[in-house]
């Protein structure tokens, strides 16, 4: 496998899902192609179609809205691919999770449909873009 | 097989040269917006992951077309790289009709990006496929005017007559200084250069991608090894623009056995790629109305009056 990640763990390209965030998760992920962070130093460049991407950062509690489009999203990136659960609300659904909207944290409704999806867990409220780019570096490592 | 070794000699050393460039484009992006910017063999990187991945065919496109029409325009970006480093090296050889080749041949990564949209079968893709045909028209004319230049120049040489051939026009620049040097020269240079931006589709130029409203647009649908061909397409596009600048307006690679050449080429080279990239991010993205106002009203009376200061002498 190891030649295969090779080009990977080099170039992750992201694609920003947002699942029902608060906007706060969002502009903590914007920070992150700002000059202070640069992570472009790293490979990582935000693009526009989930077909682009090998990271999916997803934001936000997944409400019963928006969990088909999660999962549409993640049926169409190709595969090998890692995703992001940004966010406490990402992770476990937060101060939401007995909320009407809210259907299911983002890593059942990966895993139920691959189970061997590669999830990182980024939690904070938001989180700092320190805490994404080790985020980062740790689910790189484990590939 | 001389021609299939000069062949992938070219087509292969573009590819590292243009590597380089873009990431000397995307270096100088970084410097320019205060950032540090990606690592020297990222460009690598991308295409080796690129080519390690899963390809994705969606249920609607038209699987054939959609992933053939991304080697087409490889291929022929390819033949236009060996066509143009043969007439730098080998200046008296080469056949008559060298600049036209080129310049259709350089038309057919864009119409295979085209075909490849529109077998996509994404509306997203659609319009930007329709928004390339618009760019495709419009730069089409002043560019190939502004190639006329040089030719109606070295035509009004007795000893060289009117050619095509671009090993000619390497030659002629040697006696008669370069093209840029005259009036109609320098017209016809700022046209091309233009034009070669809309080519490479970069800002502010870039409206069949346009990643803030079509998402990626004509290359929406391609993932993996596919949408690789199309970075690796875009690679050598980028590293022959520039050698066709240079054959054309700065003289080329004077002689291919001096060092001293190589230098003052790799310098021709460099300056025309920074140019392109200082143009492509200090300028907003312009819309497709204004791209062919712009190329039809603006740049086309430029290089009518740079043809006929050339007719004229100057």
């Amino acid at each position: 496998m190891s030649w295969r990640t090779w080009g990977l763990k080099r170039s992750p390209w992201v694609y920003h899902v947002n699942v029902g965030a608060c906007n706060n998760c969002d502009i903590e992920v914007l920070e992150l192609l700002t000059p202070r962070y640069d992570v472009e130093r790293f490979g990582i460049v935000l693009v526009g179609s989930p077909r682009h991407a090998d990271a999916l950062l997803v934001t936000g509690i997944c409400t019963r809205q928006a969990e088909a489009r999660l999962r549409a999203v993640y049926e169409q990136t190709p595969k090998p691919c890692v995703v992001f659960c940004i966010g406490v609300c990402a992770c476990t659904g937060g101060i939401f999770r007995h909320a009407y909207h809210f259907s299911r944290p983002v890593d059942q409704v990966i895993r139920e449909m691959d189970p061997k999806a590669i999830i990182a867990y980024v939690p904070g409220c938001p989180p700092k873009p320190e805490a994404m780019i080790l985020g980062a570096v740790k689910a790189l490592a484990t590939l | 097989m001389e021609v299939i070794g000069i062949f992938l000699t070219a087509s292969l050393g573009t590819l590292l040269v243009g590597m380089f460039s873009s990431w000397v484009d995307r270096k100088v992006t970084a410097r320019v917006q205060y950032r540090v910017g990606p690592p020297l063999f990222q460009p690598l990187y991308d295409v080796a992951k690129l080519l390690c991945k899963e390809t994705l065919i969606s249920e609607r496109a038209r699987g054939r077309g959609f992933l053939m029409a991304p080697v087409v325009g490889f291929a022929a970006a390819a033949v236009a790289a060996a066509i143009l480093w043969y007439a730098n090296l080998v200046p008296s050889r080469g056949f008559v009709g060298d600049l036209i080749v080129v310049i259709y041949v350089l038309t057919i990564p864009a119409i295979a990006g085209i075909y490849g949209a529109l077998a996509s079968g994404s509306p997203h893709a659609a319009v930007g496929a329709s928004r390339e045909m618009k760019l495709l028209l419009a730069y089409e004319l002043p560019l190939v005017m502004s190639a006329l230049v040089p030719v109606i120049q070295i035509s009004r040489d007795p000893d060289f007559g009117a050619t095509f051939s671009l090993g000619a026009l390497v030659l002629f620049q040697q006696q008669a200084g370069w093209t840029l040097a005259s009036a109609s020269g320098a017209l016809a240079a700022v046209v091309a250069l233009v034009c070669l931006q809309a080519k490479l589709t970069l800002v502010p130029f870039d409206v069949p991608e346009a990643e803030t409203e079509l998402m990626g647009g004509s290359v929406l649908e391609y993932s993996g090894p596919s949408l690789a061909m199309i970075r690796l397409t875009r690679t050598l596009l980028l590293a022959i623009a520039p050698v066709y600048f240079a054959t054309l307006f700065l003289g080329g690679l004077a002689d291919a056995a001096s060092g001293w050449a190589w230098l003052a080429f790799a310098g021709k080279y460099v300056a025309v790629i920074v140019l392109v990239t200082l143009i492509r991010n200090t300028n907003p993205r312009l819309r497709i109305d204004q791209t062919m106002r712009l190329f039809w009203f603006g740049l086309a009376p430029v290089a009518a009056l740079a043809l006929v200061l050339a007719a004229l002498g100057y």
